[in-house]
């Protein structure tokens, strides 16, 4: 296994009665992207917080690189929320340098690093404009551009396609993953499942306030296959034998599950040899399926 | 620290450079010196030197009437006065008096001025008034030596058995307006600091920003930043005042010459007066207090207004949490006049000790005399208020700042409160 940037270990968060984080666990692997999923209020957001510092939890433990998190942290962690927004009356650069001044740059790197930035998203014509006159995609990526000015090791983001285009979002997903090939680490929250199995190489699951689920994508995958098959035949009828069992039939499509005793190869031959065959596959559980099955239970 | 100066750069430079900003510092002391200028002008101007033809057929007013700095009378022909009213424009003279018995009217071909008539009515009165009383036969001398003129002078004995005189006026004067500025101050500066972190909330900026500082840091950096725009502007008011009012007497009393001499002798009065008035007054110790109550009391009502703006999503919102708020300030505000009509009473000492009405009740004291032990004793409890809102606030903003959507109550908080870090 790769080394852990980041871990949380049974962290607890309560606020008054209410139980925010119950005995969290994460662990997040270097230069890898992390998915952290789970439905609306399970959590999520408390426990970006606790890595932000911005609130301190009630117990557990948290360490960046092996040490306890504390705040000479905070300027190795990029933090786009899901609730952002920017100084409406303030210009673009004016604000940009503002709040990488404050992540602890100078003003002369600032300057230089977001001149960078700002030419390779294309929108350096912006520096001298309010933010007002912005319209939110464009504010957006300006926030992506503030967050990961100060190249933090980690990067965290919210829901970070949100309020993009299709275009923009394509292109701040492979700046995404262009900053993880360089060696950052990244945390990504979202509800878009398909953009979870494009990009995340490890995720978590979080319910109720507690972690259900956490590892690498392929083995959650892994643990979560059925043995099933869709096979479509030029037939709406489908011979059965003692090794399958049908799930479901539409038409001339039919979900099968083998019996544990069987071998795939000995069904298909024999699926073979009474009916054409016009595809064949095994059913792969999404991540989609895997959060509906887990939050469902 | 360095990060809490970036906020406070940025908090103090946003809203200075704001047009309303630039406006009210540059109005305001356009206001203040007009304030100031103006009644001497519409004064100076009675000053013109003036030509007054008198015509009288049966008095002799003429005789007896005198030549002031100003007005200077001629005795007229008939031939004079047809003269003056067949075409008074291209006479040298200002106006025509005319006495027919007991008849008195001024001629003129303009509006004859209120004070030059004022002065005129005077000096016929008297000239009237001293003939009928020799008429009757009295002696006018033993009227002159009865001529009393009392003026009480107040003094204060000082703790160092020292006395100094001392003008009540003065003092319930300096009292009101270092008072009333310093409500006025608190309201102003407060609510900016509220509508700031209401603006942070609703940008939904505030989680950036905390990502990066502690949420105290960013109060505190924003009530400091603005305290800094109350200084600068208060600091420029003065300044100002004193350069414009400077330069409109250069432009409008230099030109005249005749009033020229005149006006130094007057300033000196005016300022020999104000000495006089103000003389048992420590006005150093009445500036520094000023200054000092206006920060802290700033200080310790703008971190509970922080608080205020934190706890609601929209200004609307405010009014349930701006009544504690408000209420203590209005009511020294309405007790400034009790306080200065018994200024070392009980209810004097105890709201000028109490850190919530200090900053107001003191300052309207402090003219009447307050003894060292009370000021002090005043200041650091204030000081100790400061920081003890300042950490109320600061458990509160912490929390608020992050909720959204959610009416707050007291209760909630209360709640607050006690959360941990």
């Amino acid at each position: 296994m790769k080394d852990i940037l980041l871990s949380a270990e049974n962290v607890v968060k309560k606020y008054g009665d209410y139980t925010a984080l119950d005995n969290a666990n994460i662990s997040v692997p270097k230069s890898s992207i992390y998915g952290l999923l789970g439905p609306n209020g399970a959590g999520k957001t408390t426990l970006m917080r606790i890595i932000n510092q911005i609130t301190a939890p009630d117990s557990g433990k948290v360490t960046f690189e092996g040490k306890t998190l504390n705040k000479k942290h905070i300027k190795e962690i990029g933090y786009l929320p899901e609730e952002r927004g920017l100084y409406k009356k303030m210009k673009v650069g004016e604000q940009a340098l503002y709040l990488a001044q404050l992540k602890g740059m100078s003003y002369n790197e600032a300057i230089q690093k977001l001149r960078i930035w700002f030419e390779r998203l294309e929108i350096s014509s912006w520096w001298n404009k309010k933010v007002e006159e912005l319209s939110k995609g464009m504010a957006q990526k300006i926030q992506f551009v503030v967050t990961v000015i100060h190249q933090p090791k980690l990067l965290i983001f919210d829901e970070p396609f949100s309020g993009f285009d299709p275009i923009n979002a394509s292109i701040i997903r492979d700046e995404i993953i262009n900053l993880r090939n360089n060696g950052t680490t990244i945390i990504f929250s979202t509800h878009r499942m398909e953009s979870v199995e494009e990009i995340c190489d490890h995720i978590a699951l979080i319910n109720n306030s507690k972690t259900i689920l956490e590892g690498p994508i392929e083995k959650i995958k892994n643990d979560f296959k059925d043995d099933s098959y869709e096979i479509i035949l030029d037939t709406n009828h489908l011979t059965t034998s003692e090794s399958f069992n049908i799930v479901s039939n539409l038409e001339n499509k039919f979900n099968i599950k083998i019996n544990d005793s069987s071998e795939i190869r000995d069904i298909l031959n024999f699926i073979n040899k009474n009916h054409n065959i016009i595809s064949f596959k095994k059913n792969l559980a999404t991540i989609e399926d895997i959060f509906i099955k887990s939050v469902g239970k | 620290m360095n990060k809490t100066f970036l906020i406070i750069k940025r908090e103090f430079l946003v809203r200075v450079k704001k047009k309303s900003f630039i406006i009210m510092t540059l109005l305001a002391p356009i206001l203040m010196a007009s304030l100031i200028i103006v009644p001497v002008l519409v004064t100076d101007s009675g000053q013109q030197k003036r030509l007054i033809g008198i015509y009288e057929n049966t008095t002799s007013f003429a005789k007896e009437i005198e030549d002031s700095e100003n007005i200077h009378f001629t005795v007229f022909d008939d031939m004079q006065m047809d003269e003056f009213i067949k075409d008074p424009e291209g006479s040298n003279y200002y106006a025509l008096l005319k006495i027919e018995n007991d008849s008195y009217s001024i001629y003129s071909n303009q509006q004859v001025g209120l004070n030059l008539r004022k002065s005129i009515e005077k000096q016929l009165e008297q000239i009237s008034e001293r003939n009928k009383l020799k008429q009757a036969g009295i002696n006018l001398d033993i009227i002159e030596q009865a001529k009393t003129n009392i003026n009480i002078e107040t003094k204060i004995i000082t703790s160092e058995g020292n006395t100094t005189s001392s003008s009540t006026e003065a003092s319930i004067g300096i009292g009101f307006i270092t008072g009333i500025l310093i409500y006025m101050f608190i309201f102003m500066y407060g609510t900016m600091v509220m509508r700031g972190v209401i603006e942070e909330k609703t940008n939904r900026i505030v989680e950036i920003i905390i990502s990066s500082v502690k949420p105290f840091q960013l109060m505190i950096g924003k009530i400091l930043g603005v305290a800094l725009v109350g200084l600068t502007q208060f600091i420029l008011w003065i300044v100002l005042t004193i350069i414009i009012s400077s330069i409109a007497e250069i432009i409008f009393f230099d030109t005249t010459e005749i009033t020229n001499n005149l006006d130094s002798v007057d300033q000196s009065v005016i300022l020999n007066e104000f000495t006089r008035l103000t003389g048992g007054i420590n006005l150093m110790l009445i500036f520094v207090s000023f200054l000092f109550y206006f920060l802290f009391g700033y200080l310790m009502y703008s971190a509970l207004f922080a608080a205020v703006g934190s706890a609601v999503d929209a200004e609307a919102d405010t009014q349930q949490f701006m009544l504690p708020i408000t209420i203590p300030l209005i009511f020294s505000f309405i007790l400034i006049q009790p306080v200065m009509d018994n200024p070392d009473g009980i209810l004097a000492f105890w709201l000028s000790i109490i850190p919530l009405t200090s900053p107001i009740i003191m300052m309207a004291r402090l003219p009447f005399g307050v003894e060292s032990w009370q000021l002090l004793l005043s200041m650091i409890l204030l000081i100790l208020g400061f920081i003890f809102t300042t950490f109320i606030a600061g458990k509160i903003y912490r929390t608020g700042i992050l909720m959204y959507g959610k009416k707050i109550s007291y209760k909630e908080l209360w709640k607050w409160l006690t959360y941990k870090g």
